[in-house]
């Protein structure tokens, strides 16, 4: 197993590195001049130093690795020093905001837990409605559980997470006051009282993206179980006289999940996307909002930050899900 | 070959009895063909400008004047809903050939020229980690004003809109025409046809790629889906076509200020958004299942 974790984070630096690649290019190459939207009231020498600070006059290969020393050296040791109260960083140049003039990775570090909590929590919820649904559906294929199971899961799959938010609002919140539409960015959980609360203004953007993650989920859950009933190993197990339930869950499932990772990991640059998407609706303070705020703004360092911290995140839960993997099927790693 | 043509007019009567067996399919298909209907041929019918402001007549509940309601400046909402989905099903239809001419290409490329494979399935790796949607954003926010300033708000977005779909839309069709080139290029016909001394590319235009068509359909119909979601998404963020044009996202952003007081307005975009794509999604189920040789024969008879 650690040769494996190691070779797959290997793996992972050089994606990482394309992806950088391609988004410096992508600013790079854009026509007009970055600065170019700045505010007008913005003296010329200012402008100027911005100009300097962007590295704009460089070679380009130059600047890519001006950029690249940036995200990998000067951020990570600010936050070291932040973290363990150490003087790493020095008087490192850091990414600062136009909009709030402040260093963009303290804001992404300020805002990353909302986002993981509400992309983590739906994929629990999704893994826990799914691949029961999915099993079950498998099992007792084109009975009336696996009907309704397909059709429900193909409407999860089908709307739109900026129409199902909607929905849920109007509905939850409009109509029955259950929950509220916006959440309360400046709630602390001190209490049992204050996680109720908490609880109840996440329940709504996860269920938005876990009825996604779940109509996924036993999709791919119920082809695979399928795939393997029809095994010779199966019969075997039931030959032996095992009850059904050992059958399906000691035998079949192990052998099952292993695809459905896969294709579930496939899907985690859409499930970051409607994150983004959620946030906005119901105005949780995570990154996707802060994306979309400096995308209004044209704040360029912070846009730029984001899209590289989405492609992080993205890359690390493929890893993690490489990695699951390998847990779940002995003969990956030694493939 | 006069052998042939009817083994293989046998096999597309049967691909289509399987189609129409799939009952989801159908009705998705039915309920496709209604919707290309009401927005290609809709306006001739209900004629009322989606432009046109009526500002004494707005937040109109429905009415035989306004059967959908109006929006806050008095739009009427049906001949919105019609306007709006014209420009998302040909957002939707363009970024899907875009990416299907991409995918093909790479996939078949890939599965024909030995030493490409390796590099352009690297690729369609990278391409597959990428955070589509925040590069979509950037893009849309870096390029926007210079292909606005090119061809016009409207038709420059389009342009913008459907490249930048297509760039990032073509990964699954390239996987899935590889895997299926792989295997059609040691079929026998095509071995044969290699023997006789047919140029390769003749091979892969005449031979493979005819053979490769199911899959590239399935994967139309999925890209198709997913367009028209990418392209309601942006124009929900606020980042698609100018606010005055309208498409079925644009609407449903438009009306989730009013979500409080008119609530129904959020529906009827969102409906036609959720259903359109219901629906391809299941024609593309159903294409699955008929050509699907391995469920030729056990798939009958359910749904």
């Amino acid at each position: 197993m650690p040769v494996y974790t190691v070779r797959r984070v290997l793996v992972a630096v050089p994606t990482l590195l394309l992806i950088s690649l391609i988004l410096f290019l992508l600013l790079d190459l854009a026509p007009g001049d970055p600065t170019a939207q700045l505010p007008l009231t913005i003296p010329p020498e200012v402008k100027e130093n911005i100009r300097r600070s962007l590295g704009l006059g460089e070679p380009i290969h130059v600047r890519y690795l001006l950029w690249l020393k940036q995200f990998f050296v000067n951020e990570p040791l600010h936050l070291l020093s932040q973290l363990t109260g150490l003087d790493l960083g020095g008087d490192r140049h850091r990414v600062i905001s136009w909009q709030t003039r402040s260093p963009v990775v303290d804001l992404v570090i300020e805002r990353l837990p909302q986002t993981l909590w509400v992309v983590g929590l739906s994929y629990v919820a999704g893994i826990a409605i799914g691949l029961p649904v999915g099993i079950v559906s498998a099992r007792h294929q084109y009975g009336w559980f696996d009907q309704v199971g397909t059709f429900v899961s193909m409407v999860g799959f089908s709307v739109p997470t900026f129409f199902s938010g909607v929905l849920l609002i109007v509905v939850f919140s409009v109509e029955l006051g259950w929950f509220p539409s916006i959440y309360d960015t400046t709630h602390r959980v001190t209490g049992w009282d204050s996680l109720l609360f908490q609880l109840r203004q996440m329940a709504m953007p996860v269920a938005v993206l876990a009825l996604y993650n779940a109509a996924q989920i036993s999709r791919f859950m119920r082809a695979s179980a399928l795939d393997n009933l029809t095994l010779d190993y199966v019969r075997t197990a039931r030959a032996k006289g095992l009850s059904e339930r050992k059958v399906i869950f000691v035998h079949v499932l192990r052998n099952a999940v292993g695809p459905v990772v896969t294709v579930v990991a496939l899907g985690v640059p859409g499930i970051f996307g409607g994150a983004i998407i959620t946030e906005q609706i119901f105005k949780v303070n995570g990154l996707g909002q802060l994306l979309i705020t400096s995308i209004q703004a044209s704040d360029l360092p912070t846009v730029q930050t984001l899209t590289f911290v989405f492609a992080v995140l993205i890359v690390a839960f493929n890893l993690l899900a490489d990695l699951l993997l390998g847990i779940l099927d002995p003969r990956i790693r030694y493939g | 070959m006069v052998e042939a043509v009817p083994v293989r007019r046998l096999l597309e009567r049967h691909v289509v009895r399987q189609f129409m067996r799939h009952k989801g399919a159908l009705l998705g298909f039915a309920f496709l063909v209604f919707i290309l209907a009401f927005v290609v041929l809709g306006p001739l019918i209900w004629t009322l400008d989606p432009q046109f402001i009526d500002i004494r007549a707005r937040n109109s509940g429905m009415s035989l004047a306004h059967p959908l309601g109006t929006d806050q400046l008095g739009r009427d909402m049906l001949a919105r809903l019609m306007a709006g989905g014209r420009a998302s099903v040909a957002v939707g239809a363009a970024a899907m050939l875009l990416s299907l001419l991409i995918g093909g290409l790479v996939g078949l490329l890939a599965g024909f020229v030995r030493w490409l494979d390796g590099p352009l399935m690297r690729l369609t790796d990278l391409f597959l980690a990428l955070p589509l949607l925040p590069l979509l954003l950037v893009v849309i926010l870096l390029f926007r004003e210079a292909l606005r300033a090119a061809f016009g708000p409207e038709a420059g977005i389009f342009i913008l809109m459907v490249a930048v779909m297509g760039i990032t839309g073509w990964m699954q069709t390239a996987r899935v025409v590889r895997g299926e080139v792989l295997t059609v290029k040691e079929r026998e016909f095509v071995v044969a046809a290699r023997s006789v001394g047919v140029p390769e590319h003749r091979i892969a235009g005449r031979h493979v790629l005819p053979n490769v068509l199911s899959p590239i359909m399935v994967s139309a119909t999925l890209g198709m889906a997913n367009a028209i979601i990418t392209e309601s998404a942006l124009s929900f963020l606020g980042l698609g076509f100018p606010s005055d044009f309208a498409t079925w996202g644009r609407l449903l952003f438009d009306a989730t200020d009013y979500l409080q007081q008119y609530p129904g307005r959020v529906l009827w975009p969102g409906l036609a958004i959720s259903l359109t794509v219901l629906s391809v999604n299941y024609i593309g189920d159903g294409l699955r299942d008929s050509l699907d040789p391995r469920s030729r024969s056990t798939h009958a008879g359910n749904l």
